[in-house]
């Protein structure tokens, strides 16, 4: 009964998508209220059925109800609840589920809190939401439906992939999901501007807190992911060039440039085509990142069970969505009014060349990405490319890009100067300079690589805060007024500090770990002891253990080191069900570096052989990561308030003018 | 002239779906190599392990052997390793071809993980690995005792498959004269 009330709400979800699509596009078309109401209704009522059969498919699974084929092919009684709950989303067709509920949860948004927007463009914009919405539904129901029945039923059920058996199952997909498809909005808002022909400042004011919060949701879902497979893959990898690593890699570059973009077009009215196209590219690149983990292109870890029949129709869903926002791109952007001019050397050009920058590192990952598959179809051969490439195509890059970084912030709007640029930097630079210099003295030319990135690490920090003593005009005016600027810094200013230091803190995790780290293998019996990289690691007990749904051979380690004496557990576990070992790590974290230890099985003689590792700063990077989205949080409550503010202002259209018709 | 700058993105796009759709229809797991039946082909490459031979393509002990490509930087070799390593102690003879690597990556990784290989070289610009055809690692080819490829495996060879296809065909080329 649960699995039919599923069903049918999501056949009601399609439905009230549809009239979500033509009623408003309609409804502006002809100025219509009533007509541009009923949208903002059936997004509502969307949500609404999209969570009813959310919440049945949940229960189906945490009653474990192996009627249903999905339950009985992710689930079984000794499944733990918390697994039997992640398990909703742990498939391809619940993945999709959760998909359209988020894409419904930012489509009623709008609806709710878009109050303040020019009626028609909100409606054209739910319209475009709707659209997307329906094209997902129908893709949930007719090629992969959560709540297919299955007869006869099974007495137990198979069980959800033991790697996915992990707390990053409960969070990582949602997260990642909430920041994929947050970027719609920037696609609905970017087809509405397009189709309204008219953008302004306002239109980017209430673009940028979307593509903020989408931005945020992603940095940190991508942070998680990557400490996920950290921990789970048992040698203290965390990054792989994955093919779907990369799928969320690319939507978050470019949803990087489009944050720094619509601040140009929300300040100074420029960049305002370039804008329109980054917010179509971001959310398309969301799309290949779907289709490319469920149509069987490429192989990956992360792969779905494929199926040719969703391949195409994801395909057919991107050329439609894609390809009518860019031929609509082609037709009406030339006629929207460029903005003001700028100097080359300007805010302004710091960011087209931010842009410039991220785009050309997006387009390095998704030619790595898609290499394999171009060179099959003009060649019919099939080749694949590793890490090796992007080390030397994408790395330089973003070395180049985190150079820059700190000039931007700095410099002024319209037009600057070099000779007052220059000394503006002089601090951090400085400090990079010492970085440099005592880092090659200390470890030798052989880490001069190394020595560099830490010095580009302390570039970025360093030039993150200096644009507070700018700000602050530290020895330029007496100590007073100082105070006084500092008190009266906005919160978006140090939202800004945050995320570029924390670009600096991931840089310095990176080198470290990449330059440093230093292991050990070798076959261990209880009271023998080893030393790693200052420490004392000794096994005391190795014994098998019983978990809910796996045994496991959980070896347990005393470390003694300068901050003296702990304990670590790493277990080896067997999942009956599927016959699948997994790898727990056991980790000692701590800011200097972790110790991360994998044991394997059992050797003949007893002992087990166990692989430790020192990963110095390796935590870095993902604080790194969580100082962005923290930054980005920062700067998005200050937006908040001041959008309350500005409500009652009337917004100027700052820049381009309506196209004449 | 600007009308056409701003119809570029669509134009690449159009073209880009047409890569996709052609894509759709091919298995990546499934290649077909136009090696089987037909000799290595040539190679000499420098050693993996430090004094060691190296690894040519002559180098054939009259016994069908495998040749495996991995790499340090291979997340699959790594899963793959442990079944390498329970071929060597069943006595299988295995070459190693460390794929797009650095010999001292390549030479750690067998440190660290072990090695099952009777002879390994470094392709480091990946020239060898073209010429088998390599389309990713890890790969293994099943090379009889005259040094013609018989067998060509894709991604990590399982226990299964060892069992249920490498090994029968291998105890075939081991029979035959």
């Amino acid at each position: 009964m649960t699995a039919e009330i599923g069903q049918f709400a999501l056949i009601l979800a399609l439905v009230l998508a549809v009239v979500q699509t033509l009623a408003p596009l309609v409804g502006a078309w002809r100025s219509d209220p009533a007509l541009m109401a009923v949208g903002r209704m059936a997004s509502a009522l969307q949500l609404l059925f999209i969570v009813v059969a959310f919440v049945s498919l949940a229960a189906c699974y945490i009653v474990n109800d192996f009627s249903v084929a999905l339950v009985a092919e992710h689930s079984n009684m000794a499944q733990p609840f918390i697994y039997r709950f992640g398990a909703t989303w742990g498939s391809h067709e619940g993945s999709m589920l959760l998909w359209v509920l988020i894409l419904a949860i930012y489509g009623a948004a709008v609806a709710v809190f878009g109050g303040s927007l020019r009626e028609t463009l909100q409606a054209r914009v739910l319209a475009v939401q709707g659209m997307i919405g329906a094209a997902f539904l129908g893709f949930l129901l007719f090629t992969s439906n959560p709540f297919t029945r299955l007869s006869p039923v099974p007495l137990d059920g198979a069980e959800l992939n033991p790697v996915l058996q992990d707390p990053g199952l409960v969070f990582h997909p949602p997260v990642l999901y909430s920041g994929y498809v947050g970027l719609s909005i920037a696609f609905s808002f970017g087809v509405a501007a397009l189709i309204e022909g008219r953008v302004d400042a306002g239109w980017a004011r209430w673009v940028r807190p979307w593509v903020l919060a989408a931005w945020i949701f992603l940095t940190v879902g991508i942070a998680m992911g990557s400490l996920w497979a950290y921990y789970t893959l048992g040698w203290g990898g965390w990054w792989f060039w994955d093919p779907v690593e990369n799928a969320s890699l690319m939507p978050w570059l470019l949803a990087t440039a489009l944050l720094h973009s619509s601040l140009v077009l929300e300040r100074r009215g420029a960049l305002v085509s370039w804008t329109i196209l980054l917010s179509i590219l971001a959310f398309s690149l969301s799309l290949v990142g779907t289709f490319l983990v469920r149509s069987g292109v490429l192989t990956s870890v992360h792969a779905f069970a494929l199926d040719a029949k969703r391949g195409v129709y994801i395909l057919a869903i991107i050329a439609a969505m894609t390809g009518s926002a860019l031929t609509l791109f082609a037709w009406r952007a030339p006629s929207l009014k460029t903005g003001s001019l700028f100097a080359p050397l300007s805010r302004e050009y710091a960011v087209t060349l931010n842009n410039l920058f991220l785009l050309a590192s997006a387009a390095t990952v998704f030619l790595g990405t898609f290499y394999p598959v171009f060179m099959d179809v003009l060649h019919g051969d099939k080749i694949s490319v590793g890490p090796p490439y992007y080390t030397a195509t994408f790395v330089p890059i973003f070395v180049l890009l985190f150079g820059l970084v700190s000039f931007g912030p700095m410099l002024n709007w319209k037009r600057d100067d070099l000779r007052r640029l220059l000394p503006r930097l002089r601090v951090p630079a400085a400090l990079a300079a010492a970085v440099l210099v005592v880092a090659a003295l200390v470890f030798g030319l052989k880490h001069l690589f190394a020595a560099f990135g830490l010095a580009l690490g302390v570039w970025l920090i360093a030039g993150a805060f200096i644009v507070l003593a700018r700000r602050w005009r530290i020895g330029q005016v007496p100590r007073a007024e100082v105070f006084d600027l500092a008190r009266a810094t906005p919160l978006a200013v140090w939202g800004l500090i945050i995320a570029h230091a924390g670009l600096g803190v991931t840089t310095i995790g990176i080198t470290s770990v990449s330059a440093w780290q230093t292991n050990k293998v070798l076959s261990m019996s209880p009271g023998q002891s080893v030393k790693l990289a200052g420490n004392t690691i000794t096994m005391v007990a190795l014994r098998p253990v019983t978990g809910p749904n796996y045994e496991a051979n959980q070896a347990q380690f005393d470390v003694t080191g300068v901050f003296g004496k702990s304990t670590m557990v790493s277990e080896r576990r067997l999942y009956p069900a599927s016959q699948t070992t997994t790898t727990d790590a056991g980790i000692q974290p701590g800011i200097l570096g972790n110790i991360y230890i994998s044991v394997a099985d059992q050797n003949p003689d007893g002992g087990v052989t166990v692989r430790m590792w020192n990963h110095p700063f390796v935590d870095w990077i993902w604080a790194g990561a969580l100082l962005m989205a923290f930054g980005g949080a920062v700067s998005l409550a200050d937006r908040g308030l001041r959008v309350a503010k500005l409500e009652r202002v009337v917004l100027r259209p700052l820049a381009a003018e309506p196209v004449t018709p | 002239m600007n009308r056409l700058v701003f119809l570029a993105p669509v134009a690449l796009f159009a073209l880009l779906m047409g890569a996709f759709a052609a894509g759709l229809g091919r298995d990546p797991s499934k290649l077909p190599s136009t090696l089987i039946d037909k000799p290595l082909p040539a190679f000499d490459l420098p050693a993996v392990r430090a004094g060691d031979v190296g690894l040519k393509s002559t180098d054939n002990s009259g016994q069908p052997h495998l040749l495996n490509v991995f790499a340090s930087w291979c997340v699959s070799c790594r899963y793959e390793h442990p079944v390498l390593l329970q071929l060597k102690a069943e006595g299988v003879p295995i070459d190693g071809l460390d794929w797009k690597d650095e010999p001292s990556a390549g030479q750690k990784y067998l440190v660290d993980q072990g090695d099952p290989y009777r002879l390994a070289g470094n392709d480091k610009t990946g020239r060898a690995g073209i010429d088998l055809g390599v389309a990713g690692v890890p790969e293994t080819f099943l090379v009889d005792r005259k040094g013609r490829v018989r067998y060509k495996q894709i991604g990590p060879i399982t226990a299964e498959d060892w069992a249920g296809t490498i090994k029968p065909l291998m105890d075939r080329l081991r029979a035959e004269g």
